[in-house]
């Protein structure tokens, strides 16, 4: 962070015979180019003081309050939170994000690690084999779960017939709305699909940025090939492996989208996902104040989340 | 590198394949059911998506445009001045103002939308694409200044310095001489802002009201979940074709900035 920054202006100044002046001469400087540096951040300071840090204090603040969609706010700490544990969809919410989270984590880390070892070495088609994994990734999570919606679906999605071809099922099967359980595996189908290749290429550059000498090494004392990935790969890769863990975990205990889309929350609010409860408590029944409570809960469990990785990672690098 | 004697040929080519198929064939897929029709192939799930009820009408995708543009301008306008303010400026706060910025990642979205929505109504931006715009640079920023800031970093200070010794002021020095060394890091920041804000969908849902300042994103999925009982599938794949096509291409032209984009930003952000 401090490597930069002499003052330009100086170089071309001749010589001053005086010390005191060329000292006074540098100070100027020094603060005419910190206010061209303040000029120049401006506009970020700007963006990040009304839209990041005033929503942030704004959401704390509303969720003191009951705060109608249209009206006048009042105030009425501490309801919004002692409602959350009343609430019984939220506390359905909470267990099944919890179980989405674990189950998603659990099945990308496995999908994601399996190809990024696939495709580590250089060889012939490999290029071809990391795009098409990677590929998912360009198409919009909307327009992936609109997708997967018809892909799934019993009118025009070739699953059903598939499946039936080949005997594993008979007769047709409602993947998105049938059971909680084809709800929750059709979502955690559409993300593996579209973000395995995403956490592939992180893993991978964490792959390939082991020394190949290290495995040399391991070759010439006789290490077995688990031995080698279980004592040099996965401990060197230990910040890329937690990277991708933190974006799965965080990513999936806000998930939205998929559910919102694939599943609408169903069958019977069984895939009714956490951040799909702010969204209801807010437009459909109008209570943003609840809506900021249950918002500050669940941010104030991703910041412990976050505190707690970063420092298990500080102490485990040193 | 472990194990490149024991692991088959065959067994990679066939797991890869293998693998490839899977995950080409819902796109490939998604083609051939949108152009699929009851007596062959054709065009007509299209001209269900822009002409049925609730569908999608032409200034949703206006607004898409409109979106797109201003997200990719601002966040390019914001970006490249404060990477150069953090990348080449000393000046007091610039740390914390830095920090801050990177905060913005610790701070999902979801969860400080509903007071975007109330601050944007308080300035008069309900409901508005210019808000929808703004809300998304301010979530682009973390990985768009930081890759500014690394990409100013990278450029040899005397590069700058004699264009002010030549008599360009700092301003001078940053459009005529520090924006074309900068060009490969403003083309990824430019395309990543683009990618979502043009594939946004839940931003747009909470902040947008009125369905004639839809997003085309959301006027898709909107046929979905308008519908009571039956769902026009075919259309909604010729609506993801059309949402996907633009990624794809500029995927195609920007597979090497695209990717180091991502993974550069994850690894160091």
């Amino acid at each position: 962070m401090s490597t930069m920054v002499t003052s330009p202006p100086d170089r071309q100044t001749p010589p001053q015979p005086e010390p005191a002046r060329a000292a006074r001469r540098r100070r100027s400087g020094a603060a005419r180019r910190a206010a061209v540096g303040a000029l120049y951040a401006t506009p970020t300071a700007v963006m990040v003081g009304l839209f990041f840090v005033v929503p942030l204090l704004l959401v704390g603040w509303m969720s003191l309050h009951r705060w109608p969609l249209l009206g006048q706010p009042t105030l009425n700490l501490p309801d919004n939170y002692t409602g959350i544990a009343d609430n019984t969809l939220v506390r359905s919410a909470v267990w099944f994000t919890l179980k989405y989270t674990v189950v998603m984590t659990v099945l990308l880390f496995v999908v994601a690690f399996g190809l990024a070892l696939l495709v580590q070495h250089r060889r012939p088609g490999v290029g071809f084999f990391r795009t098409a994994f990677f590929l998912p990734m360009t198409v919009g999570f909307a327009s992936a779960s609109l997708l997967f919606l018809g892909l799934l679906s019993d009118e025009i999605g070739p699953v059903n017939d598939l499946l039936s071809a080949v005997g594993l099922i008979d007769g047709y099967v409602s993947w998105t709305s049938g059971s909680p359980d084809t709800a929750l595996g059709s979502a955690v189908l559409l993300v593996l699909w579209r973000f395995a290749g995403f956490n592939m290429l992180i893993l991978l550059t964490g792959l390939q940025a082991i020394p190949p000498e290290v495995y040399e090494a391991a070759r010439i004392d006789g290490a077995s090939r688990w031995q080698t990935f279980r004592r040099i790969t996965l401990p060197l890769m230990r910040s890329s492996i937690a990277l991708v863990l933190t974006l799965m975990v965080t990513g999936s205990l806000l998930a939205f989208d998929q559910f919102w889309i694939l599943t609408r929350g169903g069958p019977d609010n069984s895939t009714t996902s956490l951040v799909m409860v702010i969204y209801r408590e807010a437009f459909v029944r109008l209570d943003l104040g609840s809506a900021a409570g249950i918002s500050v809960a669940l941010l104030a469990v991703l910041l412990v989340f976050n505190i707690i990785q970063l420092g298990v990672l500080r102490r485990r690098s040193h | 590198m472990p194990g490149s004697k024991t692991t088959s040929r065959w067994g990679y080519y066939v797991t890869g394949t293998a693998l490839a198929i899977l995950f080409l064939f819902p796109l490939l897929w998604s083609g051939w059911a949108s152009l699929r029709t009851p007596s062959g192939f054709g065009l007509e799930n299209y001209d269900r998506l822009f002409s049925s009820d609730g569908g999608v009408r032409p200034y949703h995708v206006l607004n898409s445009v409109l979106v797109s543009t201003m997200t990719v301008g601002g966040t390019l306008f914001v970006a490249t001045l404060g990477g150069y303010a953090f990348g080449r400026f000393r000046f007091p706060g610039r740390d914390v103002l830095f920090l801050l910025t990177l905060a913005i990642l610790m701070v999902p979205y979801a969860t400080i939308l509903i007071a975007l929505y109330v601050l944007l109504g308080w300035i008069g931006l309900e409901d508005s694409l210019l808000g929808l715009s703004l809300v998304l640079i301010m979530f682009q920023l973390p990985f768009s200044i930081f890759m500014m800031r690394n990409s100013f970093e990278a450029v040899p200070k005397e590069l700058e310095e004699s264009a002010q010794v030549d008599g360009c002021n700092s301003f001078g020095a940053l459009t005529r001489i520090l924006l074309p060394a900068v060009r490969p890091g403003l083309v990824t920041v430019g395309l990543f802002a683009f990618l979502t804000s043009w594939s946004e969908f839940f931003a747009p849902l909470i902040l947008l009201n009125s369905t004639d300042r839809f997003t085309t994103t959301l006027a898709v999925v909107n046929m979905r979940t308008a519908s009571h009982g039956s769902i026009d599938y075919a259309a909604l794949e010729a609506g993801v074709v059309f949402m996907a096509v633009p990624c794809l291409i500029l995927f195609a032209f920007m597979q090497r900035s695209y990717v180091r984009g991502f993974t550069s930003g994850a690894l160091k952000g």
